[in-house]
């Protein structure tokens, strides 16, 4: 006996028309769309062609390493107006967008937790500070948000000459944020290095007291050792060193400010638009996440007889992350991809730089807007593969 | 006499030799109240502000944080804000008011700019029509009880739609004037971005949707590979795309104009993440349901219409009001291809010279931060509403 009912003697019988048979459809239709799709493509192609000869606008990536020739506010790494080319610009934007991604994203990340903790208080005023701080983050567009900061709060700062003086000698202005400069001193590379080797110290005790643990049930300090080896060690050889570093400490002349490090308005802005209005949503992640793990889990954990923080630690911490992570993650990319927005502040970033001024002074939109999306893209594709990785690994494993 | 097994009560006998009955209750007595340190406000104010050193000095530090932020605020927004002036001269500051709150004279005199933009005077009535339909078609959609539903998505989705597109670009032939979309502004634009965009992306993601999880390997491809994409990238790109790249795709006689790429972009970003979300829908279903549907002999474009997009969409319709609430957010972006939604013209009207005064931008911002609080959290409270009522619905 054969397990498809169409063999009929041993031979497909055509039973149905081809038009009905969902194969041959699945065929025809998936014809269909590849035709629809090469054809939009095709015709794209060449009108972009004719269109590129009409308006005489080079093609290719030539651009590249030509003099850029405009100037750009701020940069951490070398940039010169007269002699960097357009693939300079483009590192330039690309490291802005992720110096104020990736600081955006750890302030948030702080935020975000506390905040959404403080939505889980039993204290009533803090839960409802907390509830309100969210709705109204999540509530109002990001670029109303920024405008605000910048336009509002920043620029609206007074001018040079009547800054307001800060603790720790700083200055605030409506050119931005003045602090004094720390410039490391050669014995400083003693503080660098006794960081390293307490990280890797601390990560080869938690290992030794793992397998300590599993051998013979006793548990080690792991938390106040890893602190000590972390961060008392680094501040015992900072202070054996002599403290090695050097502050540029801003003076504040009769028109200017001089010396110290500006954190410029754009820059600011942008930090603070992105930190907030990212903190609102990982705060619900974060809420979202605790209340997801069960209440039986912390009440089985008190009935075996551990301690509110180990049950914290132990059981009630874990279990949350793998809820919160995902979501952790895409608001990570969210933000990342928000930075963009630093068009409408003038920080310039990779999106500002390069489809704003580049391609304004080229023309040649298809290049430039293409690399610009590739580098989002590949952001964002790594984030997800690193995502879906981690997923599989913490994902229950059901029976 | 012998005892068969009764327990003996012991009789009593009073003075007079009587045969006292023993004391049986037959009524349970009244609770005691709680002692009185864990009801009543005292206590609720030790377990919900005073609880520990730590809940005592959060709550201390609040209410001196409110008393120092709320006050002002109120001055500013109510009590020293002006309401009635022509121009500048009604908020800058002088002798007769040296402290000036909030500037509303300026948002009374700019509101119809907010709303119209620069659409001609004598034709903003048709601005108002469209309001009262798309008002209608939000009505019809969202209030899940209203009758008629079926014929309410024709309406919203179809009707609506291709009415509006009339009554605002005009059209000769029904002696409408054209209005050409650069006068376009404000809030209408506003809406007419954020609808179009939710108008397209819905079936369009419906139709990714569908095509991600088919076994059509080119069809999933296709759609894997839009949906990644659009994802993946900022939206300040997509419209950068749709406002430079897209006018050299397409034959020079075809040029859409400004306001219409911001659409195809908006559209196209929008239809990606509703993909999404209607993914996640259809993975909600467990498979029985597919399976009884294709036992009944049903053919797939009936599976899905009778079968699984209802109840796929039902489970959806919070994230659904969510990804619109963001669209809604997004739309502010548009401002980037030359485009006066209403966030750029209140950034127009602050640095208008005839209100230059000192809390001009502040108050364009406060009157713009209310405006987009108030829908978006209407549209967010309404999501949870739905999100409650279906979770009722799943609890029987």
């Amino acid at each position: 006996m054969s397990s498809d009912p169409r063999l009929i003697d041993g031979e497909m019988a055509p039973k149905v028309s081809p038009w009905r048979d969902p194969r041959w459809r699945a065929y025809a239709f998936q014809a269909a769309l590849v035709a629809v799709v090469g054809f939009l493509a095709f015709s794209a192609i060449n009108n972009a062609a004719e269109n590129l000869k009409r308006q005489k606008i080079a093609s290719g990536f030539g651009f590249w390493d030509t003099n850029a020739g405009f100037p750009i506010s701020f940069s951490i790494q070398y940039y010169s107006e007269a002699t960097s080319s357009y693939g300079d610009a483009f590192w330039v934007g690309f490291v802005n967008t992720l110096l104020v991604a990736g600081i955006g994203i750890v302030l948030a990340t702080f935020l975000g937790f506390s905040i959404g903790l403080a939505r889980l208080s039993k204290n009533v005023l803090v839960a409802f500070l907390a509830r309100w701080y969210v709705e109204f983050m999540r509530n109002m567009p990001l670029l109303l948000q920024l405008f605000f900061w910048y336009n509002a709060v920043l620029k609206a700062l007074p001018s040079v000459r009547e800054s307001l003086v800060l603790p720790l000698n700083s200055y605030l202005n409506n050119r931005g944020l003045t602090v004094p400069k720390p410039q490391a001193l050669p014995d400083m590379d003693w503080v660098y290095a006794s960081v390293i080797a307490g990280v890797i110290s601390s990560l080869i005790y938690r290992h030794w007291a793992r397998k300590r643990q599993e051998a013979t049930g006793q548990i080690s300090p792991v938390g106040s050792v890893s602190f000590a080896l972390v961060l008392i060690l680094p501040v015992l050889v900072f202070v054996l060193a002599g403290s090695p570093v050097k502050f540029d400490v801003p003076q504040a002349g009769r028109f200017n400010i001089v010396g110290g490090m500006v954190l410029q308005p754009e820059f600011l802005a942008l930090l603070f638009g992105l930190t907030l209005y990212t903190a609102g949503y990982i705060a619900e992640v974060v809420r979202a996440g605790v209340l997801a793990v069960s209440k039986g889990q912390s009440e089985a954990a008190y009935a075996l007889g551990l301690q509110p923080d180990v049950t914290n630690n132990l059981i009630v911490i874990p279990q949350a992350m793998r809820v919160i992570i995902p979501p952790l993650t895409s608001n990570y990319l969210n933000l990342t991809k928000n930075s963009s927005l630093a068009v409408f502040v003038g920080y310039p970033d990779l999106a500002n730089v390069f489809t704003g001024t580049v391609l304004n002074q080229t023309g040649q939109a298809i290049e430039v807007i293409s690399i610009t999306m590739l580098v989002y893209l590949s952001i964002s594709l790594t984030t997800s593969a690193f995502m879906n990785w981690y997923n599989k690994r913490v994902a229950l494993v059901e029976r | 006499m012998a005892n068969n097994g009764h327990p003996i009560l012991t009789q009593t006998v009073d003075e007079d030799g009587r045969i006292v009955q023993p004391f049986v209750r037959t009524e349970n007595l009244q609770a005691l109240p709680p002692p009185s340190s864990l009801v009543g406000p005292v206590a609720w104010m030790r377990e919900h502000l005073f609880g520990s050193v730590f809940n005592t000095s959060a709550t201390i530090l609040i209410v001196l944080a409110l008393l120092w932020i709320v006050p002002p605020f109120v001055d500013y927004v109510l009590i020293d804000a002006v309401f009635i002036g022509k121009d500048r001269e009604a908020c800058i500051f002088n002798e007769a008011h040296p402290i000036v709150g909030a500037c509303w004279a300026f948002i009374g005199s700019r509101f119809s700019y907010f709303v119209y933009g620069s659409y001609p005077i004598a034709e903003r009535w048709r601005v108002d029509l469209f309001f009262v339909i798309l008002s209608i078609s939000i009505i019809w959609m969202m209030r899940l009880s209203l009758p008629r539903r079926g014929l309410g998505a024709i309406f919203s989705f179809i009707i609506a739609p291709v009415v509006s597109f009339i009554l605002l670009s005009g059209s000769e032939t029904l002696g409408l004037p054209v209005v050409t979309t650069n006068l376009w502004g404000g809030l209408m634009v506003t809406v007419v971005v954020s609808s179009v965009g939710i108008v397209f992306s819905l079936p369009i993601g419906i139709l990714l949707a569908l095509g991600r999880r088919s076994k059509m390997p080119a069809a999933q491809a296709f759609c894997v590979a839009f949906i990644e994409f659009v994802r993946g990238v900022p939206l300040i790109t997509v419209l950068f795309m749709a406002s430079v790249m897209l006018p050299l795709f397409v034959p020079r006689e075809f040029e859409p104009d400004k306001l219409l790429r911001a659409l195809i972009g908006v559209a196209m970003f929008a239809s990606a993440y509703m993909a999404e979300v209607v993914r996640a829908g259809l993975q909600a279903l467990p498979k029985g349901q597919y399976e009884g549907a294709m036992a009944l002999g049903l053919s797939y474009s009936q599976m899905m219409r009778f079968i699984i997009l209802p109840q796929a969409l039902k489970v959806t319709i919070p994230n659904i009001v969510s990804t619109t609430i963001g669209l809604f957010k997004d739309t502010t972006l548009v401002v980037i291809v030359g485009i006066f939604d209403f966030l750029r013209t209140i950034e127009t009207a602050r640095i208008d010279p005839i209100w230059s005064a000192p809390t001009i931008s502040s108050t364009g911002y406060v009157f713009a931060a209310f405006f987009y609080f108030i829908f978006c959290f209407a549209m967010s409270t309404y999501a949870r509403r739905v999100e409650e009522r279906l979770a009722v619905a799943d609890k029987r």
